[in-house]
């Protein structure tokens, strides 16, 4: 998906840099990074080495978190099967208790299915997102039932949204897991949150988005734990920081959970509540977006 | 400053003379300089009468009533550099292709008369004020008067015109039936057709009528809208307003294109408004184009645009610059040296990527390249979402063309579905003008239409 700087990119970056530092100093910034650095052969070829040289040290991280995509995703087609299931056989109230739990196994993974073309779209568009036309998937469906209170009309969405759902198992072998694809991907899970969840637009009609935005946040938690001993290696202090933000996002979030395992629909939340919840995401996500450091430069 | 004068007159009243005599007596060089005025021109006096600052206004010699001080900074209102002021009257109208200025305030208006005679008056009284307000005069009418609120609201008082430019269109629901308009509403003008993705706020859309005000100083700009909507008072309501910023010109010595609030460059890929070939392809509508009576003017669409300012500040630097297709630096196209490049969309990266991705903003903006705008967008801070506790910031979208159909239109579609950049902004508000053609002497805004 990105940060992989090829060799070419890096240096025609830099000379774009350093001319439009303009008429003053104009060579120092070049020559300082050249030739006072005291390794300066050694350091030139970490730098140009440094995404061939990572690949092997992220295998361990890259093969976790494969395990983990693969395990939510089998858990989200099973899910999703008995929600289709429900919905295909009128149970209105059995379908929207399946509805946002189903959704979670997908939430923690969405970077990769954002990483596999339409596939997003397909299953998690909301109205307006795509052309009328082309609204699909579980957005559709919770339109139907919490909307509209009925699940007719709704048999064909629900088995498109299974084989959506089976294609993403199918596709999901084909991702190229990168240590780069993790590092955003730990962002995007909270950005993810940021633009839509947390202020209530995600789920419009069954109002369900704490599901979503606890699952956004176990994602991009997973992500941060695979990655802690190179983190923690590479700086410390950071790997510190996350994980207490972690925490405090967690504590923030910990009030609305219920006693079945589900959480409080949004619109029982407080003007006070979301907006703590957001600013709590927002400390987050900032040292999060840090974690590039344990890629080099 | 001015005001501060008359405060201290007014708190320091001769004990025994009474309000009026100090009223009278108050400033003799102005009414000096008023007589003699009038003499010369043969009107007659007309002390204390609304005339008064008639005459002062169309001598273009004042700005305001000379103080008491002669000589006082306060009182230097002659010598207006040319390049400080642009005349309202015109083939078109200003604050189209004029260079941008600092600052801009956008009113957006409900008319609230029901016919087309009250819809005239206010175009008129909008017409004789901004002929003023960009000339750097006071407004016309009382301002001396201790007995009435001044006509001016006086903060631009002693301050140059700081290239103010006025520029007013109609909105599509100004062709409606109330103003026996619809007939006259030009084939192809409403309101822009819901994209993907749009999340706009019915409290950020539409208008009767759109003023746009830019000057480079915020408070000139500022005076000229609150003086448009306080004559509107009883013709026209406030919608929605806007107040919007971009880099100062003295910030930017090099007059480099302005960066956006992402960081990057914007509107490289400008037309140049020095080509007046150009602009008559692009911008001013033609004869042919119908609509006889926006021959001249020019369509403007207007998006609010909210940016996630949150989330774009920890985007990565590389995906920052795919997402627009170019350097942050220089701003010039990825895979290029330099800003006005045009960028090689067919090259490729050695994995065989596209060096500029499919969805980078400036590929899909660019589409085939046929169809170009004007655009002149600000920067817009309006403090803080109450919500999230984020920041509500953005990009206030404004571009003139000959066509929305043809322009805007499509180009907004292809960057509704697959532009990266529809990640990290937001679409709040909507609103197209059909801004009328430049008002000759004598003539009144929107006089092509009624």
């Amino acid at each position: 998906m990105k940060a992989r700087y090829t060799l070419p990119a890096v240096l025609l970056l830099s000379s774009v840099l350093f001319a439009a530092c303009g008429n003053k100093e104009e060579a120092q910034p070049a020559a300082n990074n050249t030739q006072t650095s005291p390794t300066t052969a050694a350091a030139t070829d970490t730098k140009a080495a440094a995404p061939a040289a990572s690949a092997a040290d992220f295998k361990d991280a890259t093969e976790q978190y494969r395990t983990y995509a693969i395990s939510e995703i089998d858990a989200f087609v099973t899910e999703t099967e008995k929600f289709t299931e429900a919905v295909k056989a009128g149970k209105m109230d059995e379908a929207k208790k399946l509805y946002a739990p189903a959704r979670m196994h997908y939430e923690r993974i969405e970077p990769i299915a954002e990483a596999l073309g339409n596939l997003d779209p397909d299953i998690d568009a909301r109205q307006g997102d795509v052309d009328d036309k082309d609204w699909r998937g579980f957005h559709k469906i919770e339109q139907g039932l919490w909307e509209k209170k009925t699940t007719d009309g709704m048999s064909e969405y629900a088995d498109r949204l299974l084989q959506d759902a089976k294609l993403l198992r199918a596709k999901v072998e084909t991702v190229d897991i990168d240590a780069g694809l993790l590092v955003t991907g730990a962002v995007e899970l909270l950005n993810e949150v940021s633009s839509s969840k947390v202020t209530g637009e995600e789920e419009r009609y069954s109002h369900t988005d704490l599901y979503d935005f606890v699952a956004n946040v176990e994602g991009a938690q997973k992500i941060y734990e695979i990655l802690k001993p190179n983190l923690a290696a590479k700086d410390p202090a950071l790997e510190k920081q996350i994980g207490e933000k972690f925490e405090a996002l967690n504590k923030e979030l910990a009030p609305f959970a219920t006693k079945d395992g589900g959480y409080v629909t949004y619109d029982k939340l407080s003007k006070e509540d979301v907006r703590t919840l957001s600013q709590n995401l927002d400390a987050l996500a900032e040292p999060l977006s840090q974690m590039g450091t344990i890629l080099g430069v | 400053m001015s005001k501060k004068k008359n405060d201290e007159q007014q708190l320091n009243p001769t004990p025994d003379a009474g309000q009026e005599s100090a009223s009278l007596f108050r400033k003799p060089v102005s009414r000096r300089d008023m007589l003699r005025l009038a003499g010369a021109s043969g009107v007659g006096l007309l002390l204390g009468g609304s005339g008064a600052f008639g005459i002062m206004a169309a001598t273009g010699a004042t700005k305001q009533p000379a103080s008491d001080k002669p000589g006082s900074p306060d009182n230097v209102t002659t010598g207006i550099p040319d390049a400080n002021r642009y005349d309202f009257y015109g083939q078109h109208q200003t604050g189209i292709t004029t260079p941008s200025q600092n600052f801009m305030c956008f009113a957006s208006f409900d008319l609230t008369v029901s016919d087309a005679a009250g819809l005239k008056s206010l175009l008129q009284a909008w017409t004789r004020a901004s002929a003023s307000l960009m000339a750097g005069e006071l407004l016309d009418g009382q301002n001396e008067n201790l007995n009435l609120p001044p006509a001016d609201t006086g903060e631009a008082a002693g301050l140059t015109p700081s290239r103010i430019t006025i520029t007013f269109g109609a909105g599509p629901s100004l062709f409606d039936h109330r103003f026996g308009l619809a007939g006259k509403k030009p084939a192809g003008f409403g309101d822009l057709p819901p994209f993907n993705g749009d999340n706009l706020m019915p409290e950020w859309c539409g208008g009767d009528l759109g003023v746009q005000i830019c000057a480079d100083d915020m408070q000139v700009a500022f005076h000229g809208m609150r003086n448009l909507i306080r004559i509107a008072r009883g013709s026209a309501v406030l919608r929605w307003s806007q107040e919007g910023f971009q880099r100062s010109t003295e910030s930017d010595p090099n007059k480099a294109t302005p960066r956006n609030l992402m960081g990057f460059k914007d509107g490289t890929a400008n037309p140049s408004v020095q080509d007046a070939a150009m602009m008559n392809e692009v911008v001013w509508v033609q004869p042919e184009d119908g609509a006889g009576w926006m021959t001249g003017g020019s369509y403007m669409a207007v998006r609010r645009i909210r940016m996630r300012i949150e989330v774009w500040d920890r985007s990565s630097l590389s995906d920052q610059e795919n997402t627009f297709g170019r350097y942050r630096v220089s701003g010039a196209p990825l895979g290029s040296q330099h800003e006005f490049d045009r960028g090689d969309m067919e090259a490729k990266d050695t994995s065989g990527k596209p060096v500029i991705p499919m969805n980078s903003h400036m590929r899909v903006a660019r589409g085939d390249g046929k169809m170009q705008i004007l655009r002149r967008p600000y920067s817009y801070s309006s403090g803080m979402d109450n919500t999230t506790g984020q920041l509500d910031a953005g990009l206030f979208f404004i571009s003139y063309q000959r066509s929305l159909e043809k322009q805007f239109i499509p180009m907004q579609q292809r960057l509704a579905q697959i532009d990266a950049l529809n990640e990290y902004i937001q679409h709040i508000g909507s609103a197209t003008f059909a801004c009328f053609p430049g008002v000759r002497q004598g003539g009144y805004i929107g006089d092509t239409l009624l």
